[in-house]
């Protein structure tokens, strides 16, 4: 993992969107002080504004306010994609880590269970198991992460089976070093950059994926103000105030938008491929 | 080839195990009884028991297992809990209008694709190949169904050109119809499927587009389009005939896995469009809680997937000789 400093800020992919994804955690975590209203708060005289000083993006039916609900709907949106993303790249990465290492049934078993849920279009599994389990925000993260962590399977294996060819890890090897401990301490540091990537795109991912279901009305239930779910109400007043999806459905874009750019930013940066290259000896300089 | 044909077929099968293994599992992650579960709360004792007799829930689990693969070599995907029907009739009801959707986007998103990847390659650094790559970079960012309400609001309820929910004739039949004199009948079919295809197609659009150009790129620097040019070839000729031919072939396998993406998104699109197919059924299954339904329907999704994929992989070992050699 090697970083030069000046390289990334001159990534305009990478700095646009670190700046996006650091504003959204930020509004996220201090959503109380500057949300201007509560996300239930009805304020009958003014429903349906258009954005005023007083509500800076407009009221819906009851005259709530729609800039509080989406700073308190980010909080709910970022802490499933954060609970999701960890969740798959640690499942993944281990998965992927132990099939490019052993190779040979191991890694044929192992990437056919990939295979398996890779297969299964993403948003039916999530909306089949939360339609099971019920709603809750550990029940749409798993819904997320069963389809999820296949990607962190594939990519971490195919670095491994480049990296376990690398003469540091046969040296490691020669000197009697355990399985475990090339896997974790040799293997896994140089394979954090392709893992970061996903990582930083899988949020954008998360995102959708959790937005997606609470538009349909399967995420978690009123009054918590996701943004899926307040874009899916919006549309019920498209006529009288179409911004309340549009501006919601714009929330979900631009934050989508900043990890996007924010992963391949970090890819240009990273170079997950000089690895591919042969670079191995970069690649251990860390 | 023949080989070749054969050893995918044969990887499909524990492929179709493990994926009736996963959507057997569904049932098993129900917390607590599942029949008391699936039928609320006001379910009286007589109705719990009834359900679980019909669902095998007194048996345990592989023989349920067992019993459920038997069941679907025969075809079988049980009843559905509240139609009353075959599950196996009410999807294949349903299953034209999806895959009529799917393919239709996945065409939109392979042309608009390719012809934006390849714009964007050939004017490498210009302000077409940023504007391109802006698009792009937004499509993939964008909610299917946020651009589906944009698309609704903007082509039905403004300006009023098209449909904004609903479907035509099926495609096939606007067809034959057009051929036979009633043309107007092709033209509602593809003004109502217009607007989800389109919101559908975008994001693999953006894919494919980014794909292209990155492929493109590479091509485009090797010695043979050097060469082709060197014959005095002109620049159309070389970008279309020897540059994408081989820029395509990495394009092909992604085209083929966006159809899984397409299905998924087509549950979304549905609900926005009112498109009578799979995934308005898979919604209102969710919402009754119709496992076997539920269970089919996921089913259905992932062996259509499978199907496309392994037709994507035939033919590109028909075009590449390395895969089917190596």
């Amino acid at each position: 993992m090697t970083m030069r400093l000046p390289k990334a800020f001159t990534n305009v992919s990478l700095v646009v969107g670190a700046l996006i994804s650091l504003t959204i955690i930020l509004l996220a975590i201090f959503a109380p002080y500057v949300a201007t209203h509560g996300i239930e708060q009805m304020d009958m005289r003014n429903r349906f504004d258009g954005p005023t000083i007083e509500h800076i993006l407009g009221t819906d039916n009851f005259g709530r306010d729609l800039w509080s609900r989406l700073v308190f709907g980010a909080r709910i949106s970022l802490t499933i994609a954060v609970i999701a993303v960890t969740a798959s790249a640690i499942i993944g990465t281990v998965v992927g880590l132990v099939a490019g290492y052993f190779g040979g049934w191991v890694d044929q078993v192992l990437m056919r269970i990939t295979d398996i849920f890779l297969g299964f279009p993403a948003i039916v599994l999530a909306l089949a198991i939360v339609a099971v389990l019920g709603p809750g925000i550990m029940n749409v993260s798993l819904a997320i992460i069963v389809v999820a962590w296949t990607e962190y399977a594939r990519v971490v294996r195919s670095t491994t089976l480049v990296l376990r060819e690398q003469n540091y890890v046969q040296a490691a090897k020669a000197l009697g070093a355990s399985p475990a401990r090339i896997i974790f301490k040799e293997i896994l540091p140089n394979a954090l950059g392709p893992i970061i990537v996903l990582a930083s795109l899988g949020l954008g991912t998360a995102i959708i994926s959790e937005s997606a279901l609470s538009f349909l009305g399967f995420g978690l239930p009123p009054p918590a103000p996701t943004w899926g779910w307040t874009l899916a109400y919006g549309t019920r007043f498209m006529r009288d105030a179409p911004w309340l999806s549009i501006v919601s459905g714009a929330t979900i874009m631009v934050t989508v938008l900043g990890f996007n750019l924010l992963g391949d930013g970090l890819r240009d940066v990273l170079d997950p491929r000089q690895l591919s290259r042969g670079g191995g000896k970069s690649a251990k300089a860390k | 080839m023949v080989a070749y044909v054969i050893r995918r077929l044969l990887l499909l099968i524990p492929m179709a195990i493990g994926m009736v293994v996963v959507t057997f599992g569904l049932l098993l992650i129900i917390p607590g009884d599942p029949a008391a579960v699936l039928l609320g709360q006001d379910a009286t004792p007589e109705a719990i028991e009834t359900l679980r007799n019909t669902l095998g829930l007194n048996d345990p689990w592989y023989i349920r297992l067992w019993d459920y693969f038997a069941a679907l070599l025969q075809g079988d995907m049980g009843r559905s809990i509240f139609q009353n029907q075959p599950v196996s009739e009410i999807i294949l009801g349903r299953l034209g209008a999806t895959i009529e959707l799917a393919v239709v986007a996945l065409i939109l998103a392979t042309l608009i694709g390719l012809t934006l990847g390849v714009l964007a390659a050939i004017r490498q650094g210009s302000w077409v190949d940023t504007v391109t790559m802006l698009f792009a970079q937004l499509g993939v960012s964008m909610p299917v169904y946020w651009l589906g309400l944009l698309l609704m609001l903007l082509f039905a309820v403004q300006l009023g050109w098209l449909p904004a929910i609903g479907r035509g004739v099926p495609l096939p039949e606007a067809f034959l119809a057009a051929v036979t004199g009633r043309p107007q009948v092709l033209w509602d079919s593809i003004g109502h499927i217009a607007l989800p295809a389109l919101a559908l197609a975008a994001n693999s659009a953006a894919i494919i587009s980014r794909l292209v150009r990155a492929s493109m790129l590479e091509v485009l620097r090797e010695d043979f389009v050097r060469t082709a040019y060197a014959k005095g070839l002109r620049k159309g000729r070389v970008v279309i005939r020897h540059a994408l031919r081989n820029a395509l072939l990495p394009v092909l396998s992604v085209i083929g896995l966006r159809f899984g993406a397409l299905l998924g998104g087509a549950v979304l699109t549905e609900s926005i469009f009112a498109w009578p197919g799979l995934g308005q059924l898979t919604i209102a299954a969710i919402s009754q809680r119709d496992l076997p339904l539920i269970q089919g329907i996921v089913l259905t999704f992932a062996i259509v997937f499978a199907l496309v994929n392994l037709v994507v992989d035939l033919l590109y070992a028909a075009v590449d000789p390395r895969i089917r050699l190596g």
